[in-house]
């Protein structure tokens, strides 16, 4: 019983310590004080002032923009390569499993300086083209890492039965394999999503100057000012609270389709 | 000319491609940059400036030197989290797990300069306690990336091992460090490489809470870049690019080894 009360009491003092910084940020977004610490009452003004922000906005939308764009590419680009990979001989696939590994395993600083040098030596202009390339090239491999375990999982009969059938390989490819792996394209693209959202250090070295996201405005804003400006406290709530909602909601999701499957298999 | 020939394999040419054009190639241009003085020409000229200067021999040891701080400290505080997250009779649901990985998902900016404003407001200035405030800083952000693999490696544990030691008469230590310890030994691993590589790299984190005062691995690459030394830049990338590759090497045997080891059981 004691154990028990000291292991909880620990979780839950990390959590809190863990979690203090946001908290206290959110706590004060309700009012205007200069300084977190000092209260000089309650108000909303600050939230007003993010959604009047226009740098705010222009960084939240350019934000999801990327996001988004090197979500698409890399699910595509990363599930062709995770199939191909899959059905070559082992040779090949040991090189390009190895190529694979290596955005992973290496420090972001060096993937971020080596792309730098690629443009500058071949007089590319840094654009949103080069910004895309970047976060593919950092999210590219999690797609593909997601996607192989579910093609090992698949009964490869049923592709052979398919093409048995008379469908042609390319529509074997779309009606079979494809709904087989769907799960993990899923969670590859959610992954590619939250670590482009996150990322700063690829954005700061393949971006245009004049094209901010909500990493590089912040990272701006305490370079200047020292401790972060007011209206980051709001947008720190807002952020906060979408992802709460959006994790509630995947939680939620999974728990239901256990039940599913569980219905399923009974019957 | 005959039509190419549909092909499951073919499907992965333009991600080889991508691969080559975007990461194997700019890592070449890297090698060459280092290899090569500021003409052109090859020379060992910045290998030979970088171990004759002690400054940034230095730079090396203390990266080196917070990343492993880091690590322990980060295994020392998330060890217990994930055996009491894994372990049913404290914990019955995977919520709490979630809450612990949830900060992964703030923006990581935002959330370094957070704890720098609170540590502010508690009286730890970045600027006069810069060793504390970065290492406060590399705890909060890499404790996280600690928990999730260790707690994903005891979730999958066979908890009648430690049952059989308690069993065949071991003391509670003597179970931990002959039974829970080797059988975790994975995520120990798998752990401490997602902390100290990063760590030791890192940037933005000492840059935010050490004020600028904190120079690592990473600040080096950074700056001499910022000043267009290309050469110096990519000779300390190389390093880095070379730490990298003996560790994963050298990790890659371990949990090899356990792969083994748990087939055996």
């Amino acid at each position: 019983m004691v154990k028990k009360i000291f292991a909880k009491g620990y979780v839950w003092i990390i959590l809190f310590l863990m979690y203090l910084p946001i908290l206290t940020l959110i706590a004060f977004s309700f009012t205007e004080a200069k300084n977190i610490g000092s209260w000089t009452g309650f108000s909303l003004n600050l939230y007003r002032d993010m959604f009047k922000n226009e740098e705010i906005v222009e960084a939240l939308v350019n934000t999801i923009l990327v996001a988004l764009s090197a979500g698409i590419v890399s699910t595509i680009l990363g599930t062709l390569g995770a199939i191909g990979i899959y059905y070559s001989k082992p040779k090949s696939k040991k090189i390009m499993n190895g190529l694979s590994q290596i955005p992973v395993l290496n420090a972001e600083i060096v993937t971020a300086i080596s792309l730098t040098i690629l443009f500058v030596f071949f007089g590319v202009e840094f654009n949103f083209l080069t910004l895309l390339i970047g976060h593919v090239v950092l999210t590219v491999p999690f797609v593909v890492l997601s996607v192989t375990p579910k093609l090992k999982q698949m009964d490869p009969n049923i592709y052979e039965a398919a093409l048995d059938l008379g469908a042609s390989p390319k529509r074997a490819l779309w009606k079979v394999i494809f709904p087989e792996i769907l799960p993990g394209i899923f969670s590859g693209f959610m992954l590619t999503i939250t670590l482009s959202l996150d990322d700063y250090i690829i954005t700061a070295f393949t971006r245009n100057n004049s094209f901010s996201t909500l990493s590089t405005y912040i990272y701006g804003a305490t370079a200047k000012k020292g401790a972060l400006p007011p209206v980051l406290r709001a947008l720190t709530t807002a952020i906060t609270l979408l992802v709460f909602i959006i994790l509630l909601i995947i939680n939620f999701r999974s728990k239901n389709k256990k039940v599913v499957n569980h219905r399923g298999v009974r019957q | 000319m005959s039509k190419i020939r549909f092909s499951r394999k073919t499907l992965s040419i333009p991600y080889f491609a991508f691969l080559i054009l975007f990461v194997v190639l700019p890592l070449l241009l890297i090698v060459y940059y280092a290899i090569t003085d500021s003409d052109g020409n090859i020379s060992l000229v910045n290998f030979i400036r970088f171990f004759q200067d002690k400054n940034k021999l230095g730079l090396l040891a203390f990266s080196v030197i917070i990343g492993v701080a880091n690590t322990i400290l980060c295994l020392i505080i998330g060890y217990p989290i994930a055996m009491i997250l894994s372990n049913k009779k404290y914990n019955k649901s995977a919520v709490l797990a979630l809450l612990f990985i949830m900060p992964m998902w703030i923006n990581f900016v935002l959330r370094t300069a957070a704890t720098r404003d609170l540590l502010y407001w508690f009286g730890i200035n970045g600027g006069e306690h810069p060793y504390l405030a970065t290492m406060i800083g590399m705890v909060y952000n890499y404790l996280p990336f600690t928990i999730m693999p260790l707690y994903t490696t005891m979730l999958k544990m066979d908890k009648n091992l430690i049952e059989a030691s308690y069993d065949l008469g071991a003391k509670p230590h003597q179970t931990f460090v002959k039974t829970i310890i080797p059988m975790t030994m994975p995520g120990i691993v798998s752990a401490a490489t997602m902390v100290f590589m990063p760590t030791m790299s890192s940037f933005v984190i000492s840059d935010i809470m050490g004020e600028r005062k904190i120079s690592l691995i990473g600040n080096a690459i950074q700056f001499n870049f910022d000043q267009s030394r290309w050469n110096d830049g990519s000779l300390i990338a190389l390093i880095m690019l070379l730490i990298i590759g003996v560790i994963t090497l050298l990790t890659k045997n371990v949990q090899k080894e356990e792969n083994v080891r748990g087939g055996l059981w």
